[in-house]
């Protein structure tokens, strides 16, 4: 091997191992709070104040999991938090790709215009509308039920719906049109071509919109606590009346050294509890998410 | 016949695009409206309804000059976006650029890269942050961030040092700007690269003089999203005031729509300056080329 060649290789290995250096060292940071979190969790009273225990617990402690669970009251809020999440998520997406074939693929007076608003509410933020639309939900006396998430989701203006409508509209276009235009010349109904042509060619842009939509209802918390209230309470805002609920279920006895006290382990693995649910989404469905921006075309001309 | 034809066609266009109409004026403009109309008033929310007062802009007037916390905040928000953006922006550019290198192992990288996506709700945010998760010990300690906090002015000390001990929260915000230039990366034409390269240009050479600004229309979509994020996340201060305030008796729901759109006005106010950069940004262009 001659040497400027040998020295060209040295110099990318070195230059890889620096980029493998970089990027693990970032995720670390991203990956940090997530073992933080499992490794507290699992922490008993003894390791939490053991200061030679940081980051390994002595044993697996489970008994931080019975206490979390009974504070978040797990099983009912789970099924409560997926009822308000699924729902409004399989809404907004049917909704949004409807909406995104229209401008896709008809004129109509005032198209530009629409669009225009369409893209103006994704930077409008839901604090400046939240207001009337509680005292609508008021009046209509839908407060504290699921139809004040479930009236704006089928009306593409759930949360974040401009850009699932976007997703939709950008999808449409880069689909071709001949299958359509033959269809329409066979005689078959807009709506048939709609949902027996484009909506099975746009199954990738549905997985992707559904995905999205379950992730970002799941962590609002403004507009759930405001809309639905307590008696729909979602994980992460159990989470956030944590340390309350928690006083309230187990009230500090002054007397009692082994008395429950709320450590930072009981807290951790609520958080742990709270996030599960998604991890276990995100582990099975990542590449949909990790891959959604080049399957479906959004940033495209 | 072809205009009827046409006319078939804009039917059926409004027809698809009718949930959407329906429930942009309903859920969104007349909100928007009403809001503005609440905040020129007191609002009293009684038994039988709500009763306004017309009051002309006392809210405004309170928000600035009776509001002890209030200016304090959004002059906070400002500094938070002065910080966040050049930041978020910069951090996405440069892992898209390291993850677009042959590597392997990508999968796993961009995997792990979008976790703060999927679990940054706020409560477990405010979490993690109160237990000291989001920030290294020691970092905000270093000897010579100390030092260097004491000899800068006090204003640009304070950006530094909110820079430093937010700064793993603010990675947290770069989840899905790393996708967008992911994506836009992988769509540059390689022929370019390769006439670059043949004229002799150097790796660095390519990146600074064809890879970064063929990123420039991207960063554009980037800043906007990323102001939309973070000024709507549900742990910014002017939110959260909002949302307790709306609660209170002496303030009510007409003084938080006041705030709600001042606020609201800001933000705006903060995309329009990067609209404006993005304008002049493109007439420069158009006037060298």
């Amino acid at each position: 091997m001659n040497v400027p060649r040998l020295n060209r290789k040295v110099k990318t290995a070195a230059g890889m191992a620096s980029v493998y250096f970089t990027l693990l060292l970032i995720g670390f940071v991203f990956i940090y709070p997530v073992i933080y979190i499992i490794s507290y969790s699992f922490m008993d009273t003894e390791d939490l104040v053991n200061p030679l225990v940081r980051w390994l617990p002595t044993k697996l402690y489970i008994g931080n999991f019975s206490e979390a669970a009974s504070v978040l009251d797990f099983s009912a809020t789970l099924i409560k938090t997926l009822i308000v999440t699924v729902l409004p998520s399989i809404l907004q997406t049917i909704s949004a790709s409807i909406v995104g074939y229209g401008f896709s693929r008809f004129r109509f007076p005032g198209k530009k215009i629409m669009l225009a608003a369409l893209l103006a509410t994704f930077i409008i933020p839901p604090q400046v509308t939240m207001i009337p639309q509680f005292l609508m939900f008021r009046d209509l006396k839908l407060l504290e039920t699921i139809w004040a998430f479930i009236l704006p989701a089928t009306f593409t203006q759930g949360i974040r719906s401009a850009i699932f409508v976007l997703i939709f509209y950008q999808f449409f276009n880069m689909l071709p049109r001949s299958l359509e235009e033959a269809a329409k010349i066979d005689g078959a109904s807009t709506f048939r071509i709609f949902y027996r042509i484009a909506v099975p060619s746009a199954t990738p842009a549905y997985i992707i919109a559904f995905l999205f939509s379950l992730v970002w209802y799941w962590n609002e918390t403004t507009l759930t606590a405001l809309y639905l209230g307590e008696k729909w309470a979602t994980l992460p805002l159990k989470l956030q009346n944590f340390a309350v609920t928690f006083r309230r279920l187990y009230p500090a006895d002054p007397y009692s050294v082994v008395g429950k006290n709320l450590n930072e382990a009981i807290v951790m693995a609520g958080t742990f509890l709270t996030l599960i649910p998604l991890l276990m989404i995100y582990f099975f469905t990542q590449s949909w998410f990790v891959e959604s921006i080049d399957r479906t075309g959004i940033t495209g001309e | 016949m072809k205009i009827k034809i046409r006319t078939r066609e804009a039917l059926q266009g409004l027809a698809f695009v009718s949930p959407w109409l329906i429930g942009f004026l309903i859920f969104t403009l007349v909100p928007l409206v009403r809001t503005f109309w609440l905040s020129l008033n007191e609002v009293r929310v009684t038994a039988s309804g709500i009763r306004t007062f017309f009051m002309d802009l006392k809210n405004y007037r309170d928000a600035f000059l009776t509001d002890v916390t209030f200016s304090g905040m959004l002059i906070d928000y400002a500094l938070q976006m002065a910080v966040y953006i050049p930041v978020i922006i910069s951090f996405s550019m440069a892992v898209a650029l390291l993850l677009n290198l042959k590597i392997k192992g990508q999968g796993l990288f961009r995997t792990i890269f979008f976790l703060p996506v999927i679990i940054s709700s706020g409560p477990v945010l405010a979490e993690l942050a109160d237990k000291g998760a989001m920030t290294f010990e020691g970092l905000t300690n270093l000897g010579f961030l100390v030092n260097l906090q004491t000899t800068l002015p006090p204003s640009i000390a304070r950006l530094l040092a909110f820079a430093v001990g937010s700064f793993i929260v603010i990675l947290w915000f770069s989840g899905v700007q790393i996708l967008i230039y992911l994506a836009s990366l992988q769509k540059i034409d390689r022929s370019m690269y390769e006439a670059a390269r043949i004229d002799g240009a150097s790796g660095w050479q390519i990146l600074w003089k064809l890879t970064i600004p063929s990123l420039i229309p991207i960063t554009f979509i980037n800043i906007v999203y990323t102001i939309v994020t973070v000024s709507t996340f549900s742990t910014s201060a002017v939110i959260q005031k909002i949302q307790t305030d709306m609660y209170r008796p002496e303030k009510g729901l007409g003084y938080a729509s006041a705030l709600s759109w001042i606020y609201f006005l800001v933000m705006l106010a903060i995309i329009g300056l990067f609209v404006l950069i993005n304008v002049i940004y493109r007439k420069k262009g158009g006037e060298r080329s």
